[in-house]
């Protein structure tokens, strides 16, 4: 049933709660970016299959490509714009720093939301173990070694949020 | 995308009703597979039916018979890490995890995993023939580039694959679909759950208009001693399977008690091959006795001009696998072949 009809979508966004009106087929992505401004979340392949659209709902690593906003109604969503601490920098953008971690950047938002994603799941050990539940992120660039070598700092420092 | 109208469901019989009411109607869940086939306007639904908060089937429960109960609406992640399916059904945990990313794990759900379409790059393009997305406009596989397509069960309308790791387990622990539909309820046996393509390819499974998946349920036999899941693919993670193979087995000492080998990778729906387990019952567990049981399971293999590998490949997987099943630990994270 074709339908021109929004929904009335509740989302905390980092912290802050908004009201939306978006029709069914409206991304989480697109909302983000394009009715929030939030546009640190990033937008590749868009259909699931490069990562760079990773952001947290209920604390839980999703792709926001796939996730259509009217069915997170009442969610609590965190990007990367709301990660650090004011002006101090999260202790994964600090490693990604250190590390090198990117080239272009662009699949950095991603990289580092799925990485917090990757800590609350606890389920990741040993560095094989972290670059296996990394896959899901791509880099164009090839800086997956400075990327895994980020987390794994901060992984073995163990100070994550 | 697809102009689509959204509601929710808020029981079963809510669901049901609603997309039996329409023949445009669709079910929504994790919405991995869907939303990405209605970006693409492959799938022709005009309306999804949000059954994510649906109250029931959010659960992992016991069964009396000592089995397990797996609700539909778990996501793949939740069932991966549950704690009796880690320690009783580790074959199902490896095929999970060997799936996907672990964002999609996140969002995908357990009935949406057995209901995902295949990843035939025609099917996946609008603009070639294919009779899965359009029976009658012919298959462009069978002459085109079918390196990553079927060996097993092709039919001359469609050699898609199916694309499911998890799926390859539960066809290998002999799972049941739980289904709720217009006409009541009923269960399918999972061998009798997915489609080979014949001359309806559209069709990937036996589910009916307005049928839902409402729970999974697992026989008390889990091979948590001796399996291993083993996934061959273009690159070491997030691909899909050029060929995996779901072993268990139950020795005693060196000796087979009962066999179960499942395939992914070669045919339309988890390819099983009862007269090849049934060969190793009572045989020694040795390389050479898996290599007799890979020959039956593909004898009658029929390749494409790019996917003849597939025969080898298979081969040689299901022999690693049976011989890694012996010695579980030495399977690495997501189904890596071992060092």
């Amino acid at each position: 049933m074709k339908t021109n009809d929004t929904h009335t979508t509740s989302l905390r966004v980092n912290g802050k709660d908004y009201s939306l009106d978006v029709l069914p087929w409206v991304s989480l992505l697109d909302a983000l970016r394009e009715k929030l401004d939030l546009t640190g979340t990033k937008k590749g392949c868009d259909h699931g299959q490069c990562g760079a659209c990773t952001v947290l709902v209920d604390g839980k690593r999703v792709l926001s490509c796939l996730t259509l906003a009217v069915t997170k109604d009442g969610s609590e969503v965190t990007t990367i714009e709301g990660i650090a601490d004011g002006n101090e920098l999260h202790s994964l953008q600090k490693a990604f720093i250190d590390h090198d971690a990117f080239q272009c950047g662009y699949c950095t938002p991603g990289q580092i939301c799925s990485a917090i994603g990757l800590f609350k799941e606890g389920k990741a050990q040993t560095r094989d173990d972290v670059k296996e539940l990394m896959s899901g992120n791509l880099c164009r660039c090839g800086a997956n070694k400075g990327i895994i070598n980020a987390i794994m700092e901060v992984k073995e420092g163990g100070s994550y949020e | 995308m697809n102009n689509v109208s959204y509601s929710r469901a808020t029981n079963v019989n809510d669901a049901v009703n609603k997309v039996t009411n329409h023949a445009g109607a669709a079910y929504l869940a994790g919405g991995t597979n869907i939303v990405d086939l209605l970006k693409y306007f492959i799938t022709s639904a005009d309306e999804l039916v949000d059954v994510t908060r649906i109250p029931e089937h959010h659960e992992i429960i016991e069964n009396q018979d000592g089995g397990l109960r797996i609700g539909a609406f778990v996501t793949n992640a939740d069932t991966a890490y549950n704690a009796i399916i880690e320690q009783r059904y580790p074959l199902l945990n490896k095929a999970i995890l060997a799936g996907a990313s672990p964002q999609i794990r996140n969002m995908a759900t357990n009935g949406g995993n057995l209901l995902q379409r295949t990843r035939c790059y025609y099917f996946y393009d609008v603009s070639s023939p294919c009779n899965k997305r359009e029976p009658g406009s012919g298959c462009s596989a069978i002459g085109g580039y079918n390196r990553i397509m079927a060996i097993m069960g092709t039919s001359e309308q469609c050699i898609a694959v199916f694309p499911s790791d998890m799926c390859i387990a539960l066809a290998a622990l002999d799972a049941v679909v739980n289904i709720s539909g217009p006409a009541g309820e009923r269960s399918l046996q999972f061998a009798d759950f997915h489609r080979l393509p014949g001359d309806t390819p559209q069709l990937d499974n036996n589910l009916l208009h307005g049928e839902i998946i409402t729970s999974i349920d697992l026989p008390a036999k889990g091979f948590e001693k001796n399996y291993s899941y083993l996934k061959i693919r273009d690159r070491n993670s997030y691909a899909f399977a050029l060929v995996s193979v779901a072993t268990g087995l139950e020795l005693e000492g060196d000796v087979i008690k009962e066999a179960r080998i499942a395939l992914g990778g070669l045919a339309h729906k988890p390819w099983r091959v009862t007269a090849a387990e049934d060969y190793l019952v009572g045989k020694t567990a040795t390389r050479e006795n898996f290599a007799a049981a890979a020959d039956i399971i593909l004898d009658g293999a029929v390749p494409y001009e790019y996917n003849s590998f597939k025969i080898g490949l298979a081969k040689k997987a299901i022999i690693r696998n049976c011989i890694m099943a012996l010695n579980p630990e030495t399977q690495l994270p997501g189904a890596h072949p071992s060092k």
